[in-house]
């Protein structure tokens, strides 16, 4: 009874599949996550002189860095369940290739982080009064192409970290320097087209960036994935 | 297929990790319906030969290959081969029809639940069946764990120390799977520390031990009818010890 | 009853290598002309930019090692790269300590957001964080494999946090800063300046090469 073994895209949603079910049936980091990051958000705010720095400057910044640190809370336990009972070796001896699981673990990741976006995005636009409409667009737009850089840099040294004996304070100081290009980009692009700057010239360079580091670190990170690896 | 084709073939296998020498050279031949009892003990390098025939391990040196096939580097050849092994591998907050219906889809059955379905059965697992896994006691998680190991029905199938964990109900049903499993034509590696349950399937016996096979007999060789067990069992204990 | 391990030897390449660094510090202090605009404090500049440039070399070989490594598995690139990864960090360090001690004086700040300065922090947060996962990880295969594509990754980083900065100040007008244009060195300033960037250099690859030797020496011997 040998069917047709799936090919790259379909093993990799096969693999996403489990991990959201695996995601829904316990629920309690997501909802952990959406937690920290509202909470985040509202502890800067108090945290703010508003005579001193205007919303549209300082709350894409705040979103962006909490997103962030949110995204490593949630992101760690991706390969947690992996490493059990040893599942990963179900997964390996599997006719999938190697960078398929990586793959289907970050798009898992992926779904998972732009549901917390789905969140923090209102709820920033709200506690800051930032104009909706155009907070929602602007933030969202960036915070897909944010969410897949996190996600890319994230899953990856996941995996390394939960073999670590320090695996919560590794993955924050593996993925913090990596971060730096997004958190920054992100913050510059949302924050200059909140203000209604002139697209072409100050936003489009910034989602530049963030675009060109989405396609370099997605691609490094799946081929780099193999190589983590025992062989 | 032809009644001797072989199935598992290594030549001069041999696995170094850093400077630690895990197989020393290997050679084995075996085909359909043959079953393999391999003992020897811990370090002895049973798990890695194991684990290079299931292909996640490369070769230092020499060749291991599948039905003719480098299963390392053929992705979907993998399909020919089931691995077993002492950790469940089943994730724990899936239910056991979850755990083998996914393990059903990565192999690309074309109807997964049922064969999930058939595959649990077989392994007389249906109570459990949709509760959580982490529920289940440790010997219907090692049945979970074998159903979701055979459910693409594999030409080649390897078992590290199956028995451990299971009760007597689990382990009378695995071993009346690895012999439906041998009778379809399925070849058997099985790893354990039950010499007499391990010779009662096998048509092959070896003791490993430092990388390399010290003792290889088989039916119809030395390992015949007028085969003593007992005898058999006492000379590894023997050689367990002197390796220990 | 065997003695597998080797004595230690005394390095005679260190200590050459030491008094090398401590002549050039001499000429530095009492050698070498006071500048005219910026002072004393100028003379940092000889110790500073030949730290870096150090660190740029032992930051080299652990990018390339690691690529060795990925490809052939030879524990030998690994233990090149971890030793090398400790000196550029003490380099990057010597870097980063020396800089706003000059650049106060001169600049009129300890430091400043530019892409020179950024990009050398940086650099120390990836080195330091490559060498605690060395230190996280027991498995020598596996530390070996993890380091090794964290500086590959490092590598592809560092456009990026280039190309990042150089937009931030471009597009970001800065605060002014007194920030004279890179000084042209008189003669004798240009051999002090050599003279310490070789010294530097050559420390940097001696204690390299004590410290692979240290690896080497640590190293339990594999029980037959």
């Amino acid at each position: 009874m040998q069917g047709r073994t799936p090919g790259f895209l379909a093993a990799s949603w096969i693999v996403a599949r489990k991990d959201l079910a695996i995601e829904l049936r316990t629920r309690s980091a997501f909802l952990s996550v959406v937690m920290f990051a509202l909470l985040g958000l509202v502890i800067f705010f108090f945290a703010w002189d508003p005579t001193a720095v205007s919303a549209i400057d300082l709350a894409p910044g705040v979103l962006w860095v909490t997103f962030t640190f949110a995204g490593l809370l949630g992101l760690h336990r991706s390969f947690g369940a992996e490493l059990q009972d040893r599942a990963i070796d179900a997964l390996l001896v599997a006719p999938v290739e190697r960078e398929a699981i990586y793959a289907g673990k970050a798009i898992a990741n992926a779904i998972f982080v732009s549901a917390v976006l789905l969140v923090a995005v209102p709820a920033v636009a709200l506690f800051y009064n930032l104009p909706l409409v155009r907070a929602v667009s602007a933030l969202g737009l960036v915070g897909v192409l944010a969410a897949i850089g996190l996600v890319a840099i994230g899953t990856l040294f996941s995996a390394m970290a939960v073999n670590t004996r320090m695996a919560e304070l590794l993955l924050p100081m593996l993925s913090l320097p990596f971060f730096v290009p997004i958190v920054l980009a992100s913050a510059q692009a949302s924050t200059r087209m909140l203000a209604n700057r002139p697209f072409v010239d100050e936003v489009l360079p910034w989602l530049k960036i963030l675009i060109a580091f989405d396609i370099v670190f997605a691609v490094a990170c799946t081929v780099a994935f193999p190589h983590t690896l025992e062989e | 297929m032809s009644d001797a084709a072989v199935t598992v073939q290594a030549k001069s296998l041999a696995k170094n990790f850093g400077r630690r020498t895990a197989i020393a050279g290997v050679d084995l031949t075996l085909s359909t319906g043959e079953c393999l009892a391999l003992f020897g003990p811990n370090g002895a390098g049973k798990t890695t030969l194991l684990r290079l025939i299931a292909g996640l391990l490369k070769p230092t040196a020499g060749t291991v290959r599948v039905q003719g096939v480098d299963v390392r580097r053929d992705t979907h050849a993998r399909s020919l081969v089931g691995l077993i092994s002492h950790h469940s591998m089943l994730y724990a907050s899936l239910t056991a029809l979850e755990n083998v219906e996914f393990t059903a889809r990565l192999y690309g059955l074309p109807e997964p639940r049922a064969a999930a379905r058939r595959a649990l059965e077989s392994m007389q697992v249906s109570e459990g069946a949709r509760a959580p896994v982490r529920t289940l006691s440790r010997g219907l998680q090692q049945r979970v764990s074998i159903a979701r190991a055979t459910v693409h029905e594999p030409s080649v199938v390897l078992l590290d120390e199956p028995y451990s964990g299971l009760d007597e109900a689990g382990a009378a049903a695995l071993t009346s799977l690895l012999q439906s499993l041998r009778a379809r034509g399925a070849t058997l590696l099985v790893v354990t520390h039950n010499v007499v349950e391990g010779l009662a399937l096998a048509t092959h016996a070896a003791i490993m031990t430092e990388g390399r096979f010290a003792r290889f007999e088989q039916r119809g060789g030395a390992f015949g009818a007028g085969f003593d067990a007992q005898r058999y069992a006492a000379e590894y204990r023997e050689l367990v010890r002197h390796a220990g | 009853m065997t003695s597998t391990r080797p004595r230690p030897v005394f390095d005679w390449l260190l200590a050459v290598a030491i008094l090398a660094v401590v002549g050039a510090i001499v000429r530095i202090a009492f050698f070498t002309p006071v500048e005219l605009l910026q002072g004393a404090a100028q003379k940092i500049y000889y110790i500073h930019v030949p730290a870096i440039l150090s660190a740029y070399v032992a930051l080299g070989i652990v990018a390339v090692m690691s690529i060795v490594y990925l490809w052939l598995h030879d524990e030998r690139a690994d233990r090149l790269a971890e030793s090398a990864g400790e000196i550029a960090l003490l380099f990057t360090t010597v870097t980063l300590s020396t800089g706003p001690i000059w650049a106060k004086p001169i600049w009129g700040a300890w430091w400043t957001w530019d892409a020179r300065l950024t990009l050398t922090l940086f650099l120390w947060f990836v080195t330091a964080a490559y060498l605690v996962l060395r230190g996280a990880v027991d498995d020598p295969l596996m530390r070996g494999r993890y380091s090794a594509v964290l500086a590959v990754l490092a590598v592809l980083l560092i456009p990026f946090i280039h190309l990042s900065v150089y937009l931030f100040r471009t597009l970001h007008p800065m605060p002014i800063v007194l920030k004279p244009d890179r000084p042209s060195l008189p003669p004798e300033m240009l051999t002090t300046f050599l003279i310490s960037l070789a010294a530097f250099l050559f420390f940097c690859i001696v204690l390299i090469r004590a410290r692979y030797r240290l690896a080497l020496l640590r190293e339990e011997p594999v029980v037959p």
